[in-house]
């Protein structure tokens, strides 16, 4: 899935901003907390700067789906059931889940966005 | 040591802006012992002031109940030395506040110039850092009346805002116990 120049260079203006990276790190396939060091508090830094730049609204809960990562209905031992995953691909169209998916290890999640996901997510936020 | 580094509100506007001011003495341990020889306001404590300001800017919506702590320095940029005699302003405008913390920028003036522009992000603690809030609320109003904060501070319609009634409440309990506490004293046989 291809990501407009325009969107990829403005949210890697705000990663760089926010997590005060270089902007050869920033690349499509980075990870968010692993290859770039985002901490949590640096996604609120993240979400402000996406806000701003691309005048939308971002809920913390559309990065985050708290209640599929916590509710016994979508987690049973630590990974995300089959019902988990397919919400997950229902709330998330944006991500690329085919990693996670082989092994849906709750404590793996917050280390799945990319910076394709993420401009995949404002394209669907400003489309 | 107290870890007071804002003097007084002059300006507060519920989850919009506020302002306080810092006097710099001379008197002060930093100013001396920061760098021996080149007495000056350390920036670490400009950034402080502007968090106590900030900090308290953000959680009087919710009656200063939440566990509100500065977690990043974003943006600290300075332009000046502030020395003894001195007096700072710290504005602190919040730019965003979501339910897991907020952002807000810090502008820094003495005398009428630019000493320093700041960007600070809150977070709010939820309850895995335990329940309640960081000080007890009584210590924490009388601090707030210290620093004037009721005597200016307002909502986005321009109406006062006054102590909340559970830290008067607070204040009430605290006192009798006091009271109650020194009566015993009194009567225990020397």
């Amino acid at each position: 899935m291809q990501v407009s120049e325009d969107v990829f260079s403005k949210v890697q203006a705000a990663l760089i901003d926010a997590l005060g990276v270089d902007d050869d790190e920033v690349t499509p396939e980075a990870t968010m907390v692993g290859d770039l060091g985002a901490e949590s508090i640096d996604f609120l830094d993240i979400v402000f700067k996406l806000e701003k730049s691309f005048g939308i609204k971002v809920a913390t809960e559309d990065l985050f789906p708290k209640d599929i990562l916590t509710e016994s209905t979508y987690v049973q031992d630590g990974k995300v059931t089959a019902t988990g995953i397919a919400e997950l691909k229902k709330r998330m169209p944006w991500a690329d889940l085919s990693k996670f998916e082989k092994n849906p290890r709750v404590q793996d999640f917050g280390d799945l966005l990319t910076v394709s996901d993420l401009c995949r997510y404002v394209e669907s936020k400003i489309a | 040591m107290r870890w007071f580094w804002i003097d007084r509100f002059i300006e507060f506007v519920r989850d919009t802006r506020a302002t306080t001011i810092k006097n710099v003495s001379f008197g002060e341990e930093p100013i001396d012992d920061y760098l021996p020889g080149h007495p000056h306001y350390p920036h670490s404590l400009i950034i402080e002031g502007m968090a106590q300001t900030g900090g308290l800017l953000v959680s009087e919506a919710e009656g200063f109940q939440r566990k509100t702590v500065l977690a990043k320095v974003s943006k600290a940029i300075f332009h000046d030395l502030v020395v003894p005699g001195d007096q700072i302003l710290l504005t602190a405008i919040v730019q965003d506040k979501k339910p897991t913390g907020a952002i807000v920028e810090g502008k820094v003036t003495v005398n009428g110039q630019i000493q320093a522009e700041l960007e600070l992000s809150f977070a709010f603690l939820d309850d895995r850092f335990g329940g309640g809030a960081l000080f007890p609320p009584e210590d924490l109003l009388r601090t707030l009346r210290i620093l004037k904060l009721f005597d200016v501070a307002v909502d986005q319609n321009g109406n006062r805002i006054h102590a909340p009634e559970h830290m008067i409440e607070a204040e009430r309990l605290a006192a009798r116990e006091f009271v109650r506490s020194r009566a015993v004293s009194q009567l225990k046989p020397n």
